[in-house]
């Protein structure tokens, strides 16, 4: 278990211990959705929106 | 275990005092007082307390002595019996609003001339959020009024870190529910003419800007108003206090702002989330808890803000405020029989 920073509200977020690159998961202060774009040491950013298909 | 008698139990404030103080672990309910049900078991006025306790009404000439006093009396009952009660007890916690403010002269300016002027500084302002420390030393606490507490905590985190420049009109508009009215019946609240209502009931004038510009004092002279409104709801304030803030704040500042004032609160929440529906604080979900749920919606082009909170006006706005009183007044640990946490949905 290690410990890192929301980018959106400046929260402590615990990343798991067996957390993957790329995982997602939730703020536990503000609910924005966060991804694990480094592991060691961890850093967080906002998770990309899922963006609609328009079926172009 | 700590004895604890309720004077004028028989309304909603006094309902809710029994449900708490009736499962707390470290006192013993030992007697009840309601003029107009003397003989009657607590159960025939207040139906979920059946199988809790034996005890029934009695007159307020029956009082025993005991260690602490609620007093749960319309306004201005309390102020003509205050030396008889303090003889009776050593700790007297008064929900009225009797002794909630300070100043003879405001009090007599809000709601009349006062009974016992000299008892007035006696008190201190019964909302532990604004003054735990007092509170600890103190052997008379008042009430709050469920309006002001709900204002003076969405106010908190802006007006400590000195966010919130004072010199400016603050408009506090607040959503309450039917029982703040309390439990007798009137023309206003029968029925037909109550439910499903959005009507405005006091948009100027309300006596508990007296008490949110006493809580802060210390900061200066606020120039706060509430606008309050009767909704659909039975338990429950919802205010939402419109102020303009410095503008290009981030959100992390106001994250760091309302973290510093409440992270360290056992019943203060801080509730701003970017998903889901429940993303502001909600009168409905803290029904029956002593939480209040803070929080914010924030435009940093021009730095116009809305300082939400919620709360139970019979929980965080009256009896469990009163309760974490008596906690901190008699060295109990502050939660003490306030652990309920609510229901969804």
């Amino acid at each position: 278990m290690s410990e890192s920073t929301c980018p959106e509200c400046g929260g402590s977020v615990s990343i798991p211990a067996n957390a993957m690159q790329n995982e997602l998961l939730p703020c536990p202060d503000c609910g924005t959705e966060l991804e694990i774009v480094r592991l060691n040491p961890p850093l967080l950013e906002r998770a990309p929106e899922v963006e609609e298909d328009w079926g172009e | 275990m700590t004895t604890v008698g309720i004077v004028a139990a028989s309304g909603y404030a006094g309902g809710e005092l029994l449900r708490l103080l009736l499962a707390h672990p470290f006192v013993e309910v030992v007697q009840a007082t309601s003029e107009s049900n003397v003989g009657k078991f607590l159960q025939q006025v207040h139906p979920h307390l059946r199988g809790r306790t034996s005890l029934r009404f009695i007159p307020q000439d029956a009082l025993q002595a005991c260690d602490v006093l609620f007093l749960a009396q319309p306004h201005g009952e309390a102020q003509t019996r205050i030396e008889r009660y303090a003889a009776l007890a050593g700790t007297i916690i008064d929900l009225s609003a009797d002794f909630r403010l300070r100043d003879p002269a405001t009090h007599a300016t809000v709601y009349g001339a006062h009974a016992a002027p000299d008892w007035l500084a006696r008190f201190v302002y019964g909302l532990p959020e604004i003054n735990r420390a007092a509170l600890r030393e103190s052997r008379y606490a008042s009430g709050v009024g469920c309006n002001a507490t709900a204002t003076i905590l969405a106010l908190v985190a802006v007006v400590r870190t000195g966010l919130l420049n004072l010199n400016q009109p603050i408009i506090a508009d607040i959503k309450v529910g039917s029982s703040e009215a309390g439990s007798k019946p009137s023309e206003s609240s029968h029925h037909p003419a109550r439910t499903g209502v959005v009507r405005p009931f006091q948009l100027t004038g309300h006596r508990h800007e007296a008490e949110v510009r006493q809580a802060f004092a210390d900061c200066g002279s606020l120039d706060v108003r509430l606008a309050v409104t009767s909704v659909e709801m039975v338990r429950g304030v919802s205010a939402a206090v419109h102020v303009t803030l410095p503008a290009g704040l981030a959100e992390k500042d106001l994250w760091s702002a309302y973290r510093a004032a409440w992270s360290n609160e056992p019943f203060v929440r801080i509730v701003h989330d970017k998903t889901g529906i429940h993303r502001h604080p909600e009168p409905r979900l803290l029904a029956g808890t002593n939480y209040a749920d803070v929080g914010w919606e924030y435009d940093a082009a021009t730095g116009r803000a809305v300082l939400l909170c919620a709360i139970d006006n019979l929980g965080k706005g009256a009896a469990g405020s009163a309760v974490q009183c008596m906690n901190l007044m008699c060295g109990f640990e502050e939660t003490a029989g306030l652990s309920f946490g609510g229901y969804y949905p």
